[in-house]
């Protein structure tokens, strides 16, 4: 697939377009851009970062009013791999049901982008990339990110593109974070915004959730007190358990009776051990261990904090409603019944923080038993929820329909 | 009757209502079940609309069709509005669903410079005779479900409801007499054989000094 971004021109008066290089091929992993060179990204923390790259994925093509992009943001261990195979694990794109011609978000209509978040593994600038200064991987030297940081590395990756506004932003888990984050503080670059599965703050248990994961990456010895690349080793077995124990909070009871229920894995009989004497437990095995192939601990550690300090009402003075005082975008809620991780009061709870403010929000809970993973599964209702929101935002931009693909 | 966005036409009292509406005014739809009402209004009055809808059928329909609908309900829902964001307020046939006709009415006209309210007239001469030589609870085509089904728990006649209007300081400015399916009978609702003659009434309301704030 060729990518049209690159062979726009940049927008000649962008502070940042001037530094801007591309470091990557069109095939393959995609583009990468070298973005603040000149002006650094001034992060939450108070630390300088620049430059910095960021990985992405392009689809479809930018329209000549450039007004037919869609922002898609990435889940914590998601990537840009949005819409075509992952390198690493060969498997269809995350949302491949979702992205594509003739499909719901429709690259035949939009231009849709998909960045590696900062933070991330996938070749944004993380942990395990070289840090400029010492030419050895970052580890623990990268600074805490937040959910703003990522959103205003992507700022400067659509400055670059030169895109003033999104037609819409949408995304699922930590990926409605940064939705939220993006409205909240670029309302004037976002025409539409879908946060999915989400919420405005991470709850206490979902932090809870988060520590369980660090600490048992930060418990494994080869985690080398997060040097373990100059080491050259890998804390496979902590991070395997870290994911292990988050991917159950993916699911949902009934997700996983169905599924699993009580039985034994290729054997007749228990086992009195503590070999994997359950289909669940095998599961769950394999879940960690595939995931360490694709995954960097450090990236972990960094990407589950940006999402346990995340408080959009923090921000404005304790008040949710005040991070979205006049705006302007219209937003479509979705959550799923059986979320336990973002439960439908979290996005309820966004929903009157819109209303307060007079905002054109659409709210949908869609009844599904498959618990957080609804969002990126095979869910009708959600699919033609979006579909229909989409239209509709299209209307009221003007953008015109697909022509039938030839 | 003018044909619905979808072609089909839409129901007679829905059509008496967005007659109601100026064009171009912003308006939140109550109750809007699939969205058929704000459609109309968008269609044909270039309304902004936005819809509440308890029923996750009608919120997905509505949302499908690329409308602003979100899942809930006139009892906890409207508290969060500011006041004064609508043009108007349409609550039809549900004030009688809700836990607190009264708060809801208030707060209608909080939110709206307009209300319009429509409701089964309980005082209805068919009721009262079901009630009166029958002995059982009314039901006709504006009240179909029987009392162990229905989820109309603070039924009231158009005199109680105008009480109330006047109770709240709310001005009537409009009221419309209809029958059981929904047509107008010619009648204003505060006329004084509204309450034996209307099955079904339909208000649009402003605010009153005391309604007001």
């Amino acid at each position: 697939m060729t990518d049209p971004a690159l062979s726009q021109p940049s927008a000649p008066d962008r502070t940042d377009s001037g530094t801007g290089s591309d470091t990557g091929s069109e095939t393959g992993a995609g583009p990468r851009l070298v973005l603040g060179q000149e002006r650094p990204l001034k992060l939450d923390c108070g630390a300088e970062l620049g430059p910095f790259t960021v990985a992405y994925r392009a689809y479809g093509r930018l329209n000549a009013e450039r007004s037919n992009a869609i922002l898609i943001c990435h889940a914590l261990t998601g990537d840009q791999y949005v819409a075509d195979p992952h390198p690493i694990t060969g498997k269809p794109g995350w949302w491949q049901q979702l992205v594509g011609p003739g499909k719901v978000i429709d690259t035949d209509r939009y231009f849709v982008l998909c960045p590696n978040v900062l933070g991330s593994c996938m070749g944004s600038t993380g942990p395990k990339e070289t840090n400029p200064e010492t030419g050895r991987p970052y580890g623990l030297d990268f600074p805490v990110i937040t959910i703003g940081d990522m959103v205003e590395a992507q700022v400067r990756l659509l400055d670059h593109l030169g895109i003033d506004s999104l037609f819409c932003v949408i995304g699922g888990s930590m990926g409605g974070m940064q939705v939220l984050q993006w409205a909240a503080r670029h309302p004037d670059r976002v025409f539409s915004a879908v946060p999915i599965a989400t919420s405005w703050r991470h709850s206490a248990q979902n932090i809870a959730f988060h520590e369980v994961g660090r600490q048992a990456i930060m418990a494994d010895p080869d985690w080398c007190g997060g040097d373990y690349l100059n080491q050259g080793k890998t804390p496979h077995r902590g991070l395997a358990v870290a994911r292990m124990a988050a991917h159950v909070t993916y699911l949902s009871e009934p997700a996983l009776h169905r599924k699993f229920g009580r039985r034994l894995q290729n054997r007749a009989a228990l086992s009195f051990g503590f070999d994997a004497d359950f289909q669940v437990e095998s599961y769950l095995r394999h879940q960690g261990s595939t995931f360490v192939e694709r995954f960097d601990a450090n990236s972990y550690l960094y990407i589950t904090r940006a999402m346990d300090y995340f408080d959009l009402a923090l921000e404005h003075g304790g008040v949710l409603a005040n991070a979205f005082t006049g705006t302007p975008v219209r937003y479509c809620v979705v959550s799923f019944t059986s979320d336990w991780l973002f439960p439908t009061s979290e996005s309820r709870q966004v929903v009157h923080a819109l209303n307060a403010v007079a905002a054109n929000v659409s709210f949908v809970e869609v009844a599904s038993d498959k618990g957080h993973d609804a969002f990126l599964l095979d869910e009708p209702q959600f699919h033609d929820t979006l579909a229909g929101f989409l239209d509709g935002a299209a209307e009221h931009r003007g953008l015109p329909h697909a022509e039938a693909t030839p | 009757m003018n044909p619905g966005p979808a072609g089909r036409p839409i129901r007679v009292d829905l059509e008496l209502i967005a007659d109601l509406v100026a064009p171009g005014s912003r308006v939140l739809d109550i109750g809007c079940e699939d969205g058929t009402l704000l459609d109309y209004l968008y269609q044909f009055k270039q309304v902004d609309g936005r819809g509440i809808e308890l029923s996750m059928d009608g919120v997905q329909a509505a949302v499908a069709h690329g409308l602003s609908v979100i899942q809930g309900d006139a009892d906890t829902d409207l508290a969060d509005y500011p006041a004064g964001a609508f043009d108007y307020v349409i609550l039809s046939q549900t004030l009688q669903a809700t836990r607190n006709p009264r708060r809801v009415l208030e707060n209608l006209l909080r939110i709206g410079r307009t209300a319009i309210v429509s409701f089964p007239n309980f005082g209805y001469w068919r009721a009262r005779l079901q009630l009166l030589a029958g002995g059982h609870m009314p039901t006709n085509p504006v009240l179909p479900h029987a009392w162990y089904e229905t989820p109309n728990i603070h039924l009231c006649t158009i005199r109680d409801f105008v009480a109330l209007c006047d109770d709240l300081g709310i001005v009537i400015d409009q009221s419309f007499v209809l029958d059981d399916r929904g047509r107008p009978r010619g009648m204003p609702a505060t006329h004084r054989l509204a309450n034996l003659l209307g099955a079904q009434a339909l208000f649009l309301l402003t605010r009153g000094d005391k309604a007001g704030r």
